[in-house]
C-alpha cells in the first residue's frame, strides 16, 4: 500500500484483503460511493413513481458490494461492458449521478442524450462501454474490447458484467471460449443474484455454481461472497493481475441478492417476503462495509453521517440538473444513428 | 501486362482490397471461419494468412454470434475489423450482435461511440448447396437503421466499395453472390474508392428501367443485349447500395423510360423491389409511368436442392427478357 508506514501495515496485517491494499482514505471512498449507488437508485425508483421518469428500469440495489469491489482495482481507461442492471457499474466506474440522473429523465445532457435510458446508460470517457438490454450482449463485446488492448498494446483490462440468467446464453459460451485459447485480458463476472427475472438459478442452470463453468475454458472459476466488498475487490484484483500479465481471463461469481423486483413489472411471486426480508436485514452489503469500517477503526458515526449528508446533497443536485436540463428536439429524431460525415 | 486492362476475378478483387487496407492501417484485421491455412470456404482470403500472419487473419471457433460480437468490440475500441461470415445465411446465427448491437450502439449512446466493422457476406443461390446454404438475406439487415447494406456486382466494385467499407465510420454488410467470386473483371491497381450509397448506370437505355442487384445485374445486361436486337432500349441501373438507397438515380431513370422492371434473387415478397417500387410510387416519377411496376424475384420457397428446381427459383436471363418485352409492348 502506497503510503503507509511499516507500523501501519502491521496494525493490519490480520484484516482482510481491502484494508491492506487500500487507503483509509481510498476504503471511505468506497463506502461513499455505495451509499451514491443505493440513494441514486432509490432516487430514481421514487421519480419513477412520481411519474419523472418513463419506460422502466431494474435497481440493483443490494448488490453494490460486487459493482464497487470488481471496479476497485480497475484503473479509469479500463473499460467494462454492463448489463440491463447497470447503474452500480456505471457509478463506481467513475460516472456523475448528475449525467445519469439527465439520462433517465431523457435530457440532453445524459450519458446518451437522452436516446439510451437507463437500459444503455453509459459512460465511455470512463471506459463504461454501456449496459445493455440483451442479456449476454455484452460478454462477446468485451471480448473484443480485450482483443483490441491486446493487438494494440494498451495494456487496457476489460471487465463484462453480466447476470445469473446470461450464462445460460449461447454467447456467454462462445465469449469465454474465444477469451481462453486466444488468452485475452477479459474479467468475467457473474453477478448471480439468484433469479434470471422469475427463474431460479436451480431451475435453469445445470451447475450448482456458475463458477463451475469456467473449468469447460480453461479458466479460473472463482467464488465470492458479493456483499461482501473486500472479498469481491480481492478476487477482481487477482483476476486484474493476471489479465494484465497476459496469462488470460477469469470467471468471477459474485452471489449476491437483488432487494427488489427484476423490473418495475414484478410482483415477487417467485420468491417469498421472508426471503427478501433477510436478505435486507442480515446481509445487505452497504452495512455490512459501514459496520467493518468503523469496527476496524477507519470512520467514525460522525465520518459515516458526514457521507450520508454529502451523497443525499450530491442526488438531490443531480435530480435538480436532469430537471433542469433541455430535452432532445424532435428535430434531431434521426441523429447518431449514423457518424455525420463531414 | 497493361494496367489498364488488369482482369482479376471478383474474389481476387477483395482479397486485394483486404490486403491494401491492411497494408494502408494497422488496425485493419480479418476474422472468420477457416479464413487462414484453408483459405476461406470460397478462397477469398486465400493466402493472406501468409503474408500477414495469424494475429490479422485471425480463425475463429465456429461462434457466429461471439466471433460477431467480437469484431463489434473490436470496432467499438479502435480496431477496424473485417468479419467474414462463412455462408450468408449464417448471419441467422450472429443476428444479435449485427442488429441489438453493432447498428445500434452509436444511436444508444447518443454518438458517443462508432462501430467501424465490416462483415461479409457470401450469398445466394446456384451452388447446389441447398435451403440453408443460399439464401439472399440482404433485405433483413437493409432493414435495420444503422447499418449500411451493399451489394457489389463486379470485380472492380468489390475491391472499391470494400475499400470504402473499412474507411466507413459505421459498420457495413457487404453481401457478395457466391457466383461472381469467379466473374473477371477490370480492376485498377492500388487503392481507390466506390462510394456507399450511389447507383450505377450500367447501360443506357430509353425504352425502360431495369433497377438489378449483384448477380442480376449481370443477367439484367444480358436480357437487354439480347432485347437490343429486337429494337428494345433497356437502361440498367446496378443498385449496389440497398441502405442507404441512392434514390434520385432510380427517379431520374424512370423519368427517362417511363417503365420499371425491379429484378433480384431474394424472396420476391417483401423484398428490395418492393421498395425499389413504392419509393418510384411515392415519387414524381409516378407521372412519368407508362405501365405498371413489374417485379420479379425469387419464388415463394426455400432454395431447393434439384438442380433444375433450383434455377427455377430465382429469376433467370429469359425470364428478365420476357418480362421487359411484355412491360415494353404494353402487355402489362
Amino acid at each position: 500500500m502506497a503510503g503507509a508506514s511499516k507500523a501501519v501495515m502491521d496494525s493490519r496485517a490480520n484484516l482482510p484483503f481491502v484494508y491492506r491494499q487500500y487507503s483509509p482514505e481510498q476504503l471511505r471512498q468506497v463506502l461513499h460511493k455505495m451509499y451514491l449507488i443505493r440513494r441514486f437508485e432509490e432516487g430514481a425508483e421514487e421519480c419513477y413513481m412520481r411519474g419523472l421518469i418513463h419506460g422502466t428500469m431494474h435497481l440493483s440495489i443490494g448488490q453494490e458490494a460486487s459493482a464497487m469491489g470488481i471496479c476497485m482495482p480497475l484503473a479509469e481507461d479500463d473499460q467494462i461492458t454492463s448489463t440491463h442492471r447497470g447503474h452500480g457499474h456505471c457509478i463506481a466506474k467513475g460516472a456523475e449521478v448528475s449525467r445519469m440522473f439527465a439520462e433517465f429523465f431523457g435530457k440532453t445532457t445524459g450519458y446518451c442524450k437522452g436516446r439510451g435510458g437507463s437500459m444503455h446508460i453509459a459512460d465511455v470517457a470512463k471506459g463504461n462501454l454501456g449496459a445493455n438490454g440483451i442479456v449476454g450482449g455484452g460478454i462477446p463485446i468485451a471480448v473484443g474490447a480485450a482483443l483490441s488492448s491486446k493487438r494494440m498494446k494498451t495494456g487496457k483490462v476489460v471487465v463484462s458484467f453480466f447476470g445469473d440468467g446470461a450464462n445460460n446464453e449461447g454467447a456467454f459460451h462462445e465469449a469465454l471460449n474465444m477469451a481462453a485459447i486466444w488468452k485475452l485480458p477479459v474479467i468475467f463476472v457473474c453477478e448471480n443474484n439468484g433469479y434470471g427475472m422469475s427463474t431460479s438459478t436451480a431451475r435453469s442452470t445445470a451447475v450448482k455454481n456458475i463458477a463451475e463453468r469456467a473449468a469447460a475454458y480453461s479458466m479460473p472459476g472463482v467464488i465470492v461472497n458479493g456483499n461482501i466488498f473486500s472479498e469481491v475487490a480481492e478476487a477482481s484484483f487477482k483476476a486484474v493481475e493476471r489479465a494484465r500479465a497476459g496469462e488470460g481471463p477469469t470467471l468471477i461469481e459474485s452471489k449476491t441478492y437483488r432487494h427488489r423486483g427484476h423490473s418495475k413489472s414484478d410482483r415477487n411471486r417467485y420468491r417469498t417476503k421472508e426471503e427478501i426480508e433477510d436478505w435486507m436485514a442480515n446481509r445487505d452489503p452497504v452495512t455490512l462495509f459501514e459496520t467493518e469500517l468503523r469496527d476496524f477503526g477507519f470512520i467514525d458515526d460522525q465520518g459515516i453521517e458526514a457521507i450520508r449528508n454529502a451523497v443525499a446533497k450530491e442526488i438531490a443536485d443531480g435530480i435538480e440538473f436532469a430537471k433542469a436540463s433541455p430535452a432532445p428536439e424532435i428535430a434531431t429524431l434521426e441523429n447518431y444513428v449514423y457518424t455525420e460525415q463531414a | 501486362m497493361d494496367a489498364a486492362v488488369r482482369e482479376l476475378s471478383y474474389a481476387q478483387a477483395i482479397q486485394e482490397a483486404m490486403a491494401i487496407a491492411m497494408d494502408m492501417d494497422e488496425r485493419v484485421f480479418l476474422m472468420g471461419e477457416d479464413i487462414g491455412v484453408y483459405g476461406g470456404a470460397f478462397q477469398v482470403t486465400g493466402d493472406l494468412v501468409e503474408r500477414y500472419g495469424t494475429d490479422r487473419v485471425i480463425d475463429t471457433p465456429i461462434s457466429e454470434l461471439g466471433g460477431a460480437g467480437v469484431a463489434v468490440g473490436a470496432a467499438v475500441t479502435g480496431m477496424r475489423p473485417i468479419f467474414e461470415f462463412q455462408f450468408s445465411d449464417f448471419a441467422t446465427l450472429g443476428m444479435e450482435q449485427i442488429v441489438n448491437q453493432a447498428a445500434k450502439m452509436r444511436f444508444m449512446l447518443g454518438g458517443e461511440v462508432s462501430v467501424p466493422v465490416v462483415m461479409r457476406f457470401p450469398a445466394g443461390s446456384g451452388t447446389g448447396a441447398a435451403a440453408q446454404h443460399s439464401q439472399s438475406l440482404e433485405a433483413w439487415l437493409g432493414h435495420v437503421p444503422g447499418l449500411k447494406v451493399i451489394q457489389p456486382a463486379t470485380p472492380h466494385d468489390a475491391k472499391g466499395m470494400l475499400l470504402a467499407a473499412v474507411a466507413d465510420p459505421d459498420p457495413v454488410m457487404i453481401f457478395e453472390h457466391k457466383l461472381l467470386y469467379k466473374m473477371k473483371g477490370h480492376v485498377p491497381e492500388g487503392h481507390y474508392i466506390v462510394p456507399i450509397g450511389k447507383a450505377e448506370i450500367r447501360r443506357e437505355g430509353g425504352d425502360l428501367t431495369i433497377v438489378a442487384t449483384s448477380i442480376m445485374v449481370q443477367k439484367a445486361l444480358e436480357a437487354a443485349a439480347a432485347l437490343g436486337g429486337e429494337g428494345i432500349d433497356i437502361e440498367v441501373v446496378d443498385l449496389r447500395t440497398i441502405r442507404p438507397i441512392d434514390r434520385q438515380t432510380i427517379v431520374d431513370s424512370v423519368k427517362k423510360t417511363s417503365r420499371l422492371l425491379c429484378v433480384y434473387e431474394a424472396v420476391k415478397t417483401l423484398g428490395i423491389g418492393a421498395e425499389v417500387s413504392a419509393l418510384v410510387a411515392e415519387s414524381e416519377a409516378f407521372d412519368y409511368l407508362d405501365a405498371p411496376i413489374v417485379r420479379l424475384g425469387g419464388a415463394e420457397t426455400p432454395i431447393p436442392y434439384n438442380p433444375d428446381l433450383e434455377k427455377a427459383t430465382v429469376p433467370q436471363v429469359p425470364d428478365i427478357i420476357a418480362a421487359a418485352r411484355d412491360l415494353v409492348k404494353g402487355v402489362r
